[in-house]
């Protein structure tokens, strides 16, 4: 199921390729550093799967507040763009967004709408139902997303969501990145219903299911989904299938746990990378190779600037340990 | 000045910080409805709509969660829990979202929620209507935690919990929603984190804990006839704790009592007795005393629940033994009955 019912302006084709490239470089930043032992907090890499919150956040234009597992770095980026404060935490450093006492599974940046993503799977969803109520009651005109994968799906608390949402008349957008496993764990082997969307739907919530891998199908769906739920004051389930290339946590690849063949994910996914698609779509637009590698080495550059920026920052003083346990008014 | 009572209070409270600031709101299983939480939340509903008072799902995990969302965008939520036993279902939020929040983000964000938790001993309410769980909370960095003894206290504090841009959780023995004092009209605030001496004495401190400070009045008029004067302390924040107020205290007695209304093992109590004794070990003349719940799951059948309560009773022996005095015959003294003011069945 595809919803790129038509092409989308070159503009936006050029935007959520950026910001694909920026999750997808930010990352492999990561993968090739990682072992030099100064990122020292758990990755949970989005690689492979960034085309759902990039199609989902661009298709806010900004005004959402997302909240976002601890699989947050796609969330994070595609929201924000913020790489200064993004390496700044992942270094532990005092500019980073919860001044290196947060890590990859707490990033925050409640002013640039990403609030905080969490590192307890679905403790994230029933936060975005209240920041919901809050956006209807302040007026503020924003779309409370949270994102999520099939695993938070065997939890609890997310129906005591959904059901809430959709009776309490809130415009939330529940975005589950289904990826198929929790670890390694299939979903057949934790949920009996073949689609998650056909239980949802009875609880009051308009379903969406997207298998196309691409950006700018996901993108049209968010902004069908977000316009609906607004207009009829009700939840959206977006489904969306994805695949993770590398481990659960870590920089690797997991081909010899042996839970999932190498050559089939190659063939039903990696080949149709969201990517690598996006970037051949701006050739299509007419955007010429050299544009295109201008486009990438601005970012590629960006992304060093920050890293540089980083690691010139502070490292906290001990005297921050029992800084900010309380709030304390400016 | 008029007489108000412990529920009144939290309900004049709630109202006027609902007049003073719209953001405020009060949610939570049976809130709105006719028994209104002991009638602490009656009449809201009629008074500020549905929108800002209003009834949830029996899905206490994604309620608290939900308010936490409320509360860092802006709202400034009451959660109300008529149980702590249905709360324990809030602790993963609570626990792992609400208290770090604040901390995770470098302190940018505030988390102005409040979330009250009925606690106490009713008509029989066995095993699972009936813990207080203090310590399971002010274990947890990032939670302030209270729990007021009298209408006034109450009133005050609540004000000051709602005002507050940090997640209070605020204890509330049913058995004190009858009682009543003087109780001024107007709003104020008590400042969180400030104990008081409830009542003045110079043999033996009794730091008393929600509840167990109408039985520890009780226990001081009694010993007070044979001459005993007790001082009762009560934190009324337990979470941060006003250290020196129960130090100064001890000090000045040299002997001490903590009265819990919860179990002892592990419980607030040993808490409190650890920072006695680090801050009162050369002024101490007896060892710190404990009394709370028996450690056995609550009974329901009358007589077992008599034994597993601590009462007024039982400071009494308690402050006997500290004293080295002999156990003094209390047939004829007139102890707390709850069934003089209520019968079942909730």
């Amino acid at each position: 199921m595809s919803f790129a019912r038509e092409p989308l302006p070159k503009a936006t084709a050029i935007q959520l390729f950026k910001s694909l490239y920026l999750a997808r470089r930010s990352e492999e930043y990561i993968v090739k550093h990682y072992p030099e032992n100064l990122m020292r907090t758990p990755m949970h890499m989005s690689m492979g799967q960034e085309f759902v919150c990039v199609g989902v956040c661009s298709a806010l234009e900004g005004k959402a507040d997302v909240f976002a597992s601890y699989r947050s770095h796609a969330a994070f980026l595609a929201q924000t763009h913020d790489t200064d404060r993004f390496f700044s935490e992942l270094y532990g450093r005092t500019s980073g967004t919860g001044e290196g006492k947060g890590g990859s599974m707490h990033l925050a940046a409640p002013d640039q709408g990403h609030i905080l993503s969490s590192g307890v799977v679905a403790t994230q969803i029933p936060v975005a139902v209240g920041a919901a109520f809050a956006n209807r009651q302040l007026k503020t005109g924003r779309t409370a997303v949270v994102f999520f994968g099939d695993g938070a799906a065997d939890a609890g608390v997310f129906w005591e969501s959904i059901n809430a949402a959709a009776l309490f008349k809130l415009p939330v957008i529940f975005v589950c990145e289904d990826n198929g496993y929790a670890v390694d764990t299939p979903r057949e082997a934790r949920q009996m219903s073949k689609s998650l969307s056909d239980v949802v739907k009875p609880f009051g919530a308009d379903t969406y299911e997207d298998d196309s891998g691409d950006v700018e199908s996901v993108y049209s769906l968010a902004k069908e989904a977000v316009a609906k739920a607004h207009r009829d004051r009700r939840p959206a389930f977006l489904n969306i299938k994805c695949c993770r290339y590398l481990e659960h946590v870590g920089i690797g690849t997991d081909w010899n746990w042996g839970y999932r063949d190498q050559a089939t994910v190659e063939r039903e996914w990696i080949d149709r990378d969201a990517l690598k698609v996006q970037r051949k779509r701006l050739a299509e637009h007419q955007v010429s190779e050299a544009a295109i590698a201008a486009i990438e080495d601005e970012i590629d550059k960006a992304i060093q600037a920050s890293v540089k920026r980083a690691s010139q920052a502070p490292i906290p003083t001990p005297d921050r340990l029992h800084a900010g346990v309380f709030y304390e008014k400016a | 000045m008029r007489k108000l009572d412990y529920a009144g209070a939290i309900r004049e409270a709630t109202t006027q910080e609902m007049e003073r600031d719209s953001r405020v709101f009060v949610y939570g299983i049976g809130v709105p409805t006719w028994s209104s939480i002991f009638g602490t939340t009656k009449g809201i509903r009629e008074k500020f709509g549905e929108e800002r008072c209003f009834d949830t799902p029996i899905s206490e995990d994604a309620m608290t969660g939900f308010g936490l969302g409320a509360a860092i965008r802006g709202l400034r939520p009451i959660h109300v829990h008529i149980r702590v036993d249905f709360m324990i279902l809030a602790t993963n939020q609570l626990i792992n979202m609400v208290s770090n929040y604040t901390y995770s983000t470098g302190g940018k964000l505030k988390v102005p929620l409040v979330v009250r938790a009925v606690i106490g001993r009713g008509w029989g309410q066995g095993a699972q209507h009936s813990k207080s769980l203090f310590s399971n909370f002010t274990h947890i960095p990032g939670l302030k935690v209270i729990a007021p003894t009298t209408p006034s206290d109450m009133k005050g504090m609540m004000i000051s919990a709602i005002r507050d841009d940090n997640p209070v959780i605020c204890f509330e023995h049913r058995w004190l929603y009858w009682a009543e004092e003087d109780v001024p009209e107007e709003s104020y605030e008590i400042p969180l984190g400030v104990g008081r001496i409830l009542r003045p004495g110079k043999d033996v401190t009794v730091v008393g804990l929600s509840w167990m400070n109408v039985e520890a009045r009780l226990a001081a008029d009694i010993l007070a006839k044979r001459g005993v004067s007790v001082e009762i302390v009560d934190p009324r924040t337990l979470a941060p704790l006003d250290e020196n107020l129960i130090v100064e205290s001890v000090k000045r007695t040299g002997r001490c009592i903590i009265a819990d209304c919860d179990w002892v093992d592990s419980g607030f109590s040993a808490e409190l007795s650890a920072r006695i004794n680090e801050k009162c070990f050369g002024k101490l003349k007896a060892p710190v005393k404990r009394i709370g719940f028996a450690q056995t799951p609550a009974p329901t059948v009358r007589e077992l629940e008599n034994e597993f309560y601590p009462n007024a009773r039982t400071i009494v022996h308690a402050v006997e033994d500290v004293l080295g005095l002999e156990a003094a015959n209390l047939d004829g003294e007139d102890f707390f009955s709850h069934e003089r003011r209520f019968r079942g069945p909730f």
